[in-house]
């Protein structure tokens, strides 16, 4: 049975921000809400380091520990969800998550909590799937769909996946064999020219 | 006597701790909600699907929707779709 993960290469990220356009857009996400975003370490300085981070349905999740009404469930698949008819807006979870996943929106006069909204995984929730109850309150459900989440489908540089952890770990281990550094980078010959690649531009030494 | 004390002592101590390694299960005892299972499909299985859903896979096949989404899943992996 998959274990469903997200994994981002903080290697590979750009901070596009298009894997926020894309959940907001696939999953018509309101505003003031958002279900994925781009975290940014040493922000303009050599060696800034980009992350996409959302709810990363942990194997022991914190928030289906903490929430007092049992909102949350995981699935065969390992995809946490909630459901929104039994969630009463407290927050705890979003105490609890160490990611920061868990949001809510600012509705009514007061800017009364709402009820939490999280990433599904493009899982949607316990509605009946594909249905417009389903998607008016969770979003898209891709993985009924045969697809996967859309911000992993659609990230240009492969630095967020999506997937069975298996899987990913695969990927991951491939590409951190093959990756190595300088000249050696996949793609630095496309993107600069084997003449020059790994050398400095005033042929100095690094 | 004493000997088997401290092996039975240090059997038990063992158990505890190592049970601690296991993974705890996150069962839904609490009556929510549970949902459909994603090789349900978006729509009846007499209908394959809705013109949403990915090429590849036979609604309602637990094995297929699994080999979709490994495709699905490998697709990721540039270095295998480039080499």
């Amino acid at each position: 049975m998959a274990r469903m993960k997200f994994v981002c290469d903080a290697e590979r990220c750009i901070e596009c921000n298009g894997c926020v356009t894309a959940c907001k857009n696939e999953n018509e996400v309101p505003w003031g809400v958002n279900r994925r975003r781009v975290v940014t370490l040493s922000d303009g300085v050599p060696g800034e380091k980009s992350i996409s981070v959302a709810c990363m349905h942990c194997s022991d999740a914190p928030c289906m520990a903490v929430c007092p009404v049992q909102c949350f469930y995981r699935t065969e698949e390992g995809v946490v969800l909630h459901d929104k008819d039994v969630c009463i807006g407290c927050g705890y979870c979003s105490y609890a998550c160490p990611f920061g996943a868990p949001q809510f929106p600012s509705q009514g006069t007061f800017g009364a909590r709402g009820k939490m909204d999280k990433c599904t995984f493009c899982a949607g929730g316990p509605e009946a799937n594909g249905s417009e109850a389903e998607f008016e309150k969770y979003g898209r459900n891709r993985l009924a769909e045969g697809k996967l989440p859309a911000c992993a489908e659609m990230c240009s540089t492969k630095a967020l996946l999506a997937g069975d952890g298996d899987v990913l770990a695969d990927i991951f281990r491939t590409r951190v064999l093959h990756r190595g550094s300088g000249a050696e980078v996949w793609g630095w010959g496309t993107a600069y020219g084997s003449q020059q690649a790994g050398k400095p531009a005033n042929g100095g030494t690094r | 006597m004493r000997r088997a004390a401290g092996t039975l002592v240090a059997l038990v101590a063992g158990a505890i701790v190592l049970a601690a390694c296991t993974e705890k299960p996150q069962t839904n005892s609490e009556g929510v909600k549970y949902d459909a299972p994603p090789w349900s499909g978006t729509a009846k299985q007499t209908n394959n699907g809705t013109p949403f859903t990915a090429s590849g896979w036979q609604v309602g096949d637990r094995a297929a929707w699994e080999r979709q989404i490994k495709v699905r899943s490998n697709g990721q992996n540039e270095y295998s779709r480039v080499n």
